[in-house]
């Protein structure tokens, strides 16, 4: 293989600036994002050694990163991770807590009805409806299915 | 199970979140609805319990498991209640982290006040 010179070397580099972009953000996501699910299972161990039970001890370590991120987040220094982890915060129940909690805290200027009211819902509202939609619809084919079956 | 698991499970679910909004347009509020409802799909199909049971919070952390918790909740209670059940297995179940969002964002919002625009 022919030794680059400089000048090729630079161009090659250039050319691969735009990906690696991405690259840096795929890693900051993926190591931020699976650092707030390790803490989160830590919890969770924590919990079941504490002698909860294993469903209460899932919730409660979705609760415990609810809890935390919304408190980074009204104290503002959840922006500043979420700025360079991107999806690794987003993904992870700490962008449902960090939307509730920001868009009611940004928004009691505009009044509590209308303002915290209204905003606190502007993500969590379409998690939720399609959420419930999809889990209405899965229930709709396993009651149908159930009937089937029973006949048959 | 192990936490490396945990954690790998946890980025990739986060890096394909992140190739989505770096290659594609999708909003953020989309990538999240889209997970929630990938979730639900998850596991309909029973993909998402033996996940669990190997990754554990690197699965249920990410809006995979509010989905999950939301099917799970319903093919309980339709299980316990029947028909009945389609209406009330899903919020029942995705109750606790709701609520405890909601309260916090209200109770946050009586002592802290947004600075800058988030999101």
């Amino acid at each position: 293989m022919k030794q680059l010179t400089k000048n090729e070397k630079l161009e090659i580099i250039k050319r691969h600036t735009p990906k690696s972009k991405t690259l840096r953000n795929c890693i900051l996501a993926g190591l931020i994002g699976g650092t707030i699910c390790l803490v989160a299972e830590l919890s969770r161990r924590l919990y079941l050694y504490l002698g909860v039970n294993k469903d209460d001890s899932t919730l409660l370590a979705s609760l415990t990163i609810i809890l935390l991120s919304g408190l980074a987040t009204a104290l503002g220094f959840f922006d500043r991770i979420g700025r360079h982890a991107g999806a690794g915060t987003l993904v992870p129940i700490s962008g449902f807590s960090n939307s509730v909690v920001s868009g009611a805290i940004d928004s009691q200027s505009e009044g509590y009805i209308s303002g915290v009211g209204i905003k606190i819902f502007s993500v969590a509202g379409p998690v939720i409806l399609y959420a419930t939609v999809s889990g209405v619809i899965y229930g709709l084919i396993i009651y149908i299915i159930g009937g089937i079956s029973a006949v048959i | 199970m192990s936490l490396v698991l945990t954690f790998t499970v946890g980025a990739v679910c986060c890096i394909i979140a992140q190739l989505l909004i770096d290659l594609t347009a999708l909003t953020p509020a989309k990538i999240l609805v889209g997970y929630v409802c990938a979730g639900v799909a998850l596991f309909a199909l029973g993909i998402y319990e033996p996940l669990f049971e190997v990754a554990g919070c690197g699965i249920s952390v990410p809006l995979f498991g509010f989905g999950a918790a939301m099917a799970r909740g319903v093919r309980e209670a339709v299980a316990e209640s029947g028909a009945i059940g389609i209406l009330t297995g899903g919020l029942s179940a995705t109750a606790g982290g709701i609520t405890a969002a909601l309260f916090l964002g209200f109770f946050l919002s009586l002592f802290f006040r947004g600075r800058e625009k988030r999101m």
